[in-house]
């Protein structure tokens, strides 16, 4: 029997198994000081009333519907437009796209949010506009930056050997750019939740109500409780995506 | 008539009206089972040459004809899962296995499960890599030696009649280069595919061609025939100066040591009486002889003035045996051995081992004497 002497028995690197484990630490340290507050500070009648479960529950639902939603919508738009980009033939299309939505990412969200509710009206559909619009450059440019850093050597092999253009997309291109492209929709996603709290602005709903009711009413309890959990919210979103990405990296990379 | 496999005929490829073609009207036909080399400096157009055959590269005009058919206009998808294709990065499928890369081209035919798996343990056996060790692995894992072997593997799955290598041994260190090359030759005698190689290394080409095409400028043939006729007859000055100095030399990649004589020296077999070895040697015209073991593999060569040094044993005097060749080497081994061996020649032992006889440098110059008269 042979001993199998691979020489890939390095660790992973330090950085990627911080990766699954920074966000979950921060946002346990988090929900530990939000439970803090919760027992130790004076919950008065309009605290309590803030802070009622039932509206935190729905507004709970109703930024990661937010959050989920817009990033649905970035990644049918940004991942298509991508691969369209990268064939032969879009070359100018291509530096023209990441050149104007790099511009799109200097505004505010806020100012995003702010231009569509005056041409959208209000309510969630707004945020969801403003959100997709905002984050749709992460997943594009990686998308891009993905499918451009597969090794050019491999596609010749792929073509000479009688892979179609559409085989060699789904089989080759694809599966080699997946890591780089899922990096972009986690960034997406972690703005999109986070940002999703915004969404009050416009009658968008959410958590952002808690913290927004919490100022009005100076209730500092009710707005750290609010924050701590748009927080937790995001990190718990960052790290689903940190084990997508973990999980559907291909074997062999 | 000969049986050409591939012909382009009037092959032009032009990027553009303002600029030179890459391929200028270019006729080249290539013969079932033989080694073509293209060679030639580079941006002569020998790859795109290649690249044409399988259509990776689209001819601007001209035909393209492989075994009879007219494939200038077919699909070139389907074209391609007919032609075996190694590229000097290799190109393996880094998110596959070893297993799974060299069966793309069969997974493309449809070919069943089974059917598969046994091609592949069948390849990888073919280009000297163990299955159960291999078969698993990912690319990342093999050296770029190893690499070749499952890109060339990975070329020949469906059995393509033809063959098209691009610098395959390119990228690689010499020394592993070279088996590699010795492998190649191997391998094609025993599966006689039509091979178009490409490399920009005239040994390489001396040695791996049945017929080299040297090649200048839109990939124009300067001379096109065997290595032998070349470097006997370079066809003019552009030739000559590609082939560089050393022609004769060069030919020994050539001949292979089976084709010499082989010289035999006095043998003393160990365990051996020193007066014995002494009266061998003393009655035998050459100056020195070659103790073996006892299953006949050469250790060192020993000379009287060895045998009278009585303070040490047979089996330590004299000068060790380092190299020995075998029939198959190349006589440019064969010289480079001979050039560092003590005895002024070297030992030709068969694989495993037993001492067959020896070269000299005069049965290497007898061989290159009565090349030159024929």
């Amino acid at each position: 029997m042979s001993i199998a002497t691979s020489p890939n028995t390095q660790r992973t690197p330090l950085a990627e198994r911080l990766d699954l484990i920074i966000s979950p630490l921060f946002a346990l340290t988090l929900s530990l000081i939000g439970v803090a507050v919760w027992f130790y500070s004076d919950l008065d009648k309009t605290t309590l009333s803030i802070l009622d479960p039932e509206k935190l529950q729905s507004q709970l639902v109703e930024t990661i519907s937010l959050g989920l939603a817009s990033s649905a919508l970035v990644i049918l738009i940004a991942v298509p437009i991508g691969i369209l980009v990268t064939r032969k033939g879009f070359p100018r299309l291509k530096s023209f796209l990441v050149n104007t939505l790099g511009l799109g990412q200097s505004l505010p969200v806020y100012g995003l949010i702010v231009i569509f509710f005056s041409w959208l009206g209000a309510g969630a559909f707004t945020v969801l506009v403003a959100l997709a619009t905002y984050s749709l450059l992460p997943v594009l440019r990686n998308t891009i930056v993905g499918l451009e850093q597969v090794d050019r050597s491999v596609i010749d092999a792929a073509r000479g050997m009688g892979l179609t253009a559409r085989q060699i997309l789904t089989k080759i291109e694809l599966p080699l750019s997946v890591v780089v492209i899922l990096a972009g929709i986690r960034t997406a996603v972690v703005i999109n939740v986070g940002f999703a709290a915004l969404a009050f602005l416009v009658g968008g709903g959410g958590l952002g109500v808690t913290i927004n009711s919490g100022l009005v009413n100076n209730r500092d309890s009710a707005i750290l409780i609010g924050a701590v959990m748009i927080a937790v919210l995001a990190l718990a979103f960052d790290f689903l995506s940190a084990l997508a990405q973990k999980y559907m990296k291909p074997k062999g990379l | 008539m000969s049986d050409v496999l591939i012909r382009l005929e009037n092959i032009v490829k032009s990027y553009g009206p303002d600029l030179d073609p890459a391929v200028d009207n270019l006729d080249l036909e290539v013969q079932r089972g033989e080694v073509l080399v293209l060679v030639g400096p580079s941006g002569c157009g020998k790859s795109t040459t290649l690249r044409l055959i399988n259509r990776l590269i689209e001819p601007t005009s001209g035909r393209i004809v492989i075994d009879g058919e007219d494939v200038t206009d077919v699909n070139p998808s389907e074209l391609r899962r007919k032609i075996g294709y190694v590229i000097q990065q290799v190109g393996l499928f880094p998110h596959r296995t070893i297993a799974e890369n060299i069966a793309t081209v069969p997974n493309l035919l449809g070919w069943k499960k089974k059917d598969i798996a046994t091609r592949v343990d069948e390849l990888l056996e073919l280009v000297s890599m163990d299955p159960d060790t291999y078969r698993d692995r990912y690319p990342k894992e093999l050296s770029g030696g190893q690499a070749q072997r499952v890109g060339v593997a990975r070329a020949l799955a469906a059995d393509p009649d033809v063959l098209l290598m691009d610098e395959p041994f390119g990228a690689i260190d010499p020394i592993t280069r070279d088996r590699l090359q010795n492998e190649f030759l191997r391998l094609q005698s025993e599966v006689k595919k039509t091979i178009v190689f490409v490399t920009h290394d005239i040994d390489e080409a001396i040695k791996m061609g049945n017929r080299i095409a040297i090649l200048r400028e839109g990939s124009e043939i300067a001379q096109l025939d065997t290595p032998e006729a070349i470097l006997a007859h370079p066809a003019d000055e552009f030739v000559e100066s590609f082939l560089g100095s050393g022609a004769i030399l060069k030919g020994l990649t050539l001949k292979k040591v089976s084709d010499t004589e082989l010289h035999q020296v006095p043998i003393l077999t160990a365990p051996v009486m020193r007066e014995e070895a002494l009266k061998e040697l003393q009655e035998s015209p050459d100056q020195v002889g070659l103790l073996l073991d006892s299953n006949g593999r050469p250790l060192r060569w020993i000379d009287e003035r060895a045998l009278n040094r009585t303070s040490q044993p047979i089996e330590k005097s004299g000068r060790p045996v380092t190299v020995d060749l075998q029939p198959e080497d190349t006589l440019q081994d064969a010289l480079t051995v001979m050039l560092q061996s003590s005895a002024g020649m070297a030992c030709v032992t068969d694989r495993r081992g037993k001492y067959l006889g020896c070269t000299t440098i005069e049965s290497l110059a007898k061989l290159i004497m009565s090349d030159g008269q024929g």
